[in-house]
């Protein structure tokens, strides 16, 4: 069976121990899970989590429904790519002199990322967007050579005026 | 009301409804157990083993359907409860366990007995718990029993540190809980109950599986009207067995590696299958693949879970099975399938899988058979694992509800006395039977000290082959007779019991089963039966492992039946 990217929302209570016990099913059941986003959300006390899953179909629907068994976990969702926005952020330190200083400059303009960092030998940049815009101008600064890269993973929103998640499990 | 944590988990315990605990004590959970003689009415029983004390709950849950209760000190009595808390997870059994954990300020400093069990125990818990403030102790309480016995019930473990079980707090029993994350569904789609009724009163060849979930939900009578209205032979799984009486003329005995071979056939050529609170797993399903090729599947299952996990599933009804059967029995029409049930008959007529061979030796066989005409079927049976079991699933016909108490998920060789003990304490009245293999039941054979200590009248059938049966008879089969590590030796099982304080008889022959078997019943206490029986005897039939369900071993000699398990009608 074809394998895809899925994207999954949890609302999880905000305790010790639940990425814990996310974590432990995902080993357990075998789960190829490519980023996991962890946050704050609009009800106070509860977590949202965005969860990046690689598999069929059938492999998704039971991740979403082994998450929904673990009694912290509020509920879960899958999201519809073509529906949502997908955002990651990225800060890429990239070495950086006098005479590369100015081109990286450029290119992170052109990709309306921001420089957030300076120093005599490196630029830190900080870049928001679907996966394929970071891997790009990753791509494009590697010729300049990479120091340090750090992403947070996917967070994803429907599209329009509801709710990506309802807050209660069965409605 | 202040009261200490130790006083707040008796009080609640009473809450809850709990009379009996199984466990044993040590330093960290010391102070609950001074607690205990507060409490008279929590019976505690000392096991000698934490493992005992984990099986003997579930036996006691098992029986009666209430929650198990167990409790473990920190540390190594924590760990030892592991086996027993995996196998109540695999088999959904409701427990609570409580285990004492070093206190506070000790935690995360690898102190003496010291065990991170929340941790060791999150995938073989439905929910777990490390309790740090006596404050939460009451609502944690009744969240775990909640969760245990609700849903697809399972084992739930609370941790709390020693010095809470001593701290004070005011005691207020909750009475609502509040679990946003947790809302079990009970009732069927009612679109989806309806495809289902469509497609049972038109198949041909329909065919119930029943599970454990039909034990469970209490849906005895709801499955027997399903099957008899449409006319629907049932088989089940293995702890699907006393779910539907087997004395009936539609029940067709149990599939799965060691199922009957009509069975497994009818399976085969089914062209509907309704699951019902059961999981498709590999001992009852074999290669999935060629699981019920012909069949469209209905499966109704408490947890959404186990929809589409193993098999493909044309409906799915998650919804409690005793809910679901009843509204889907108001729309099942009455149907005949003469043709198919001539041809079960015939199977069951050709391949007969529950013969006992007339050979003069003492058959295993023939041991549980007769301990099936001695109790007249009233007993509950309680069983290791390995060939003991199959052959107590294969030649007891059970005919009164839940009267089958197996360790099937997990299989774990030891199951048996402790659980037969906690079943017996559970259900007095009840005669329980503990029919075990020699390997499996010297796993716990400490559990006599504590059928002795209680007086639980519990009668044990040791089958004692001299081997690791089923791994013998694998490899026989399929390791060319290389016997490794699989003959055992001793030990005198009648003196052990005696040593113990139990009374006891070996029997060798034939014409000895029936009056020992007698003569357990009518001792008043427990007994302990060592039949040294055929040490070669294999159960079949027998799927192999990798194999499709109706690729069947049977039973390569054939000689005369002494014995059928039932006539076929």
């Amino acid at each position: 069976m074809a394998t895809t990217q899925h994207t999954l929302v949890a609302l999880v209570e905000d305790k010790p121990g639940v990425l814990n016990r996310m974590a432990s099913l995902f080993r357990r059941r075998g789960f190829n899970i490519d980023s996991i986003a962890v946050g704050h959300c609009e009800v106070p006390h509860l977590s949202r989590m965005t969860i990046v899953v690689n598999g069929s179909t059938t492999v998704v629907e039971q991740v979403r429904k082994q998450l929904d068994k673990i009694i912290d976990v509020i509920r879960v969702s899958e999201i519809n790519a073509e529906d949502a926005v997908n955002r990651e952020l990225a800060l890429i330190k990239v070495k950086a002199n006098s005479t590369t200083r100015s081109e990286i400059m450029q290119i992170v303009d052109i990709f309306r990322a921001n420089i957030i960092d300076v120093s005599a030998d490196s630029l830190t940049v900080e870049v928001t967007g679907d996966e394929d815009k970071i891997d790009s101008l990753y791509d494009l600064l590697r010729a300049f050579g990479i120091k340090e890269l750090a992403r947070t993973g996917r967070l994803a929103m429907a599209r329009g005026g509801s709710n990506s998640l309802r807050p209660e499990k069965e409605s | 009301m202040k009261m200490t944590g130790g006083q707040i988990i008796c009080e609640s315990l009473q809450k809850e409804g709990v009379d009996v605990i199984f466990g044993i004590l040590g330093g960290a959970i010391l102070p609950l157990y001074d607690t205990l003689p507060q409490y008279p009415k929590l019976h505690h029983v000392l096991t000698r083993h934490e493992q005992g004390a984990a099986h003997a709950a579930e036996g006691y849950a098992r029986a009666t359907g209430k929650v198990g209760v167990c409790f473990a000190t920190s540390g190594p009595g924590a760990t030892n409860l592991v086996t027993g808390i995996a196998n109540a997870y695999l088999d959904s059994s409701p427990m609570v366990a409580i285990t004492g954990q070093v206190a506070r300020p000790f935690i995360g400093k690898d102190a003496f007995q010291e065990v991170d069990i929340t941790g060791i125990t999150l995938p073989i818990t439905k929910h777990n718990y490390l309790v740090l403030e006596a404050g939460s102790l009451a609502k944690t309480v009744k969240e775990a029993f909640y969760l245990a016995r609700t849903g697809r019930p399972g084992p739930v473990l609370i941790d709390v540190p020693k010095d809470v079980f001593v701290e004070e707090t005011e005691f207020h029993y909750p009475t609502k809980i509040d679990l946003p994350g947790y809302k079990p569904t009970l009732k069927g789609h009612p679109s989806q109950i309806k495809k289902a009724a469509k497609l049972i009163n038109e198949a041909k060849h329909p065919l119930i599986i029943a599970g454990r979930g039909v034990i469970i939900s209490g849906a005895y009578a709801e499955l027997k009207q399903l099957a008899e209205t449409a006319q629907i032979p049932v088989v089940t799984t293995l702890l699907g067995i006393s779910c539907f009486s087997e004395n009936h003329i539609l029940s067709f005995g149990m599939l799965g590696m060691h199922g009957m071979a009509h069975a497994n056939m009818a399976v085969n050529a089914a062209d509907l299958v309704i699951a019902v609170g059961m999981r498709f797993d590999d001992r009852a399903t074999s290669r999935v693949s060629g699981f019920a090729p012909n069949a469209r599947i209905i499966h109704i299952d408490i947890d959404p879970a186990e929809i589409g996990k193993n098999v493909r599933v044309d409906v799915p009804i998650v919804g409690d099975v005793k809910v679901v059967l009843n509204e889907l029995n108001k729309l099942i029409t009455p149907a005949q399938h003469v043709d198919w049930f001539k041809q079960l008959d015939d199977w069951r007529k050709e391949h007969p899988s529950t013969e006992i061979r007339d050979s003069g030796k003492l058959l295993p066989q023939f041991v549980v058979r007769q301990i099936y005409e001695a109790t007249g079927g009233e007993a509950t049976v309680v069983t290791g694992v390995g060939q003991n079991q199959m052959w107590a699933a294969q030649y007891y016909c059970y005919n009164k509800p839940n009267t089958l108490i197996s360790s099937g998920g997990l299989g774990t060789m030891g199951f048996g006395l402790p659980a037969a003990i906690g079943a017996k304490i559970g259900s007095p009245n009840t005669p329980v039977w503990c029919i075990d293999g020699d390997g499996s039941f010297q796993m716990n054979i400490q559990e006599l000290a504590t059928a002795a200590q209680e007086r639980a009248a519990v009668k044990i059938a040791i089958l004692n082959n001299g081997f690791l049966g089923m791994v013998r008879q694998w490899q026989e089969l399929f390791y060319e007779k290389r016997y490794v590590a699989t003959p055992l030796s001793g030990p005198d099982f009648v003196k052990v019991a005696e040593a113990y304080g139990i009374s006891a008889i070996r029997v060798k022959r034939t014409e000895e089963v029936v009056p020992a078997i007698e003569r357990a019943i009518a001792e008043p206490g427990p007994f302990l039966i060592d039949f040294v029986v055929e040490p070669e005897e294999n159960v079949y039939p027998m799927v192999a492992p990798g194999a499709a369900l109706h690729e069947i071993i049977e039973a390569p000699v054939k000689e005369v039946a002494m014995w059928q398990r039932r006539s076929t009608p």
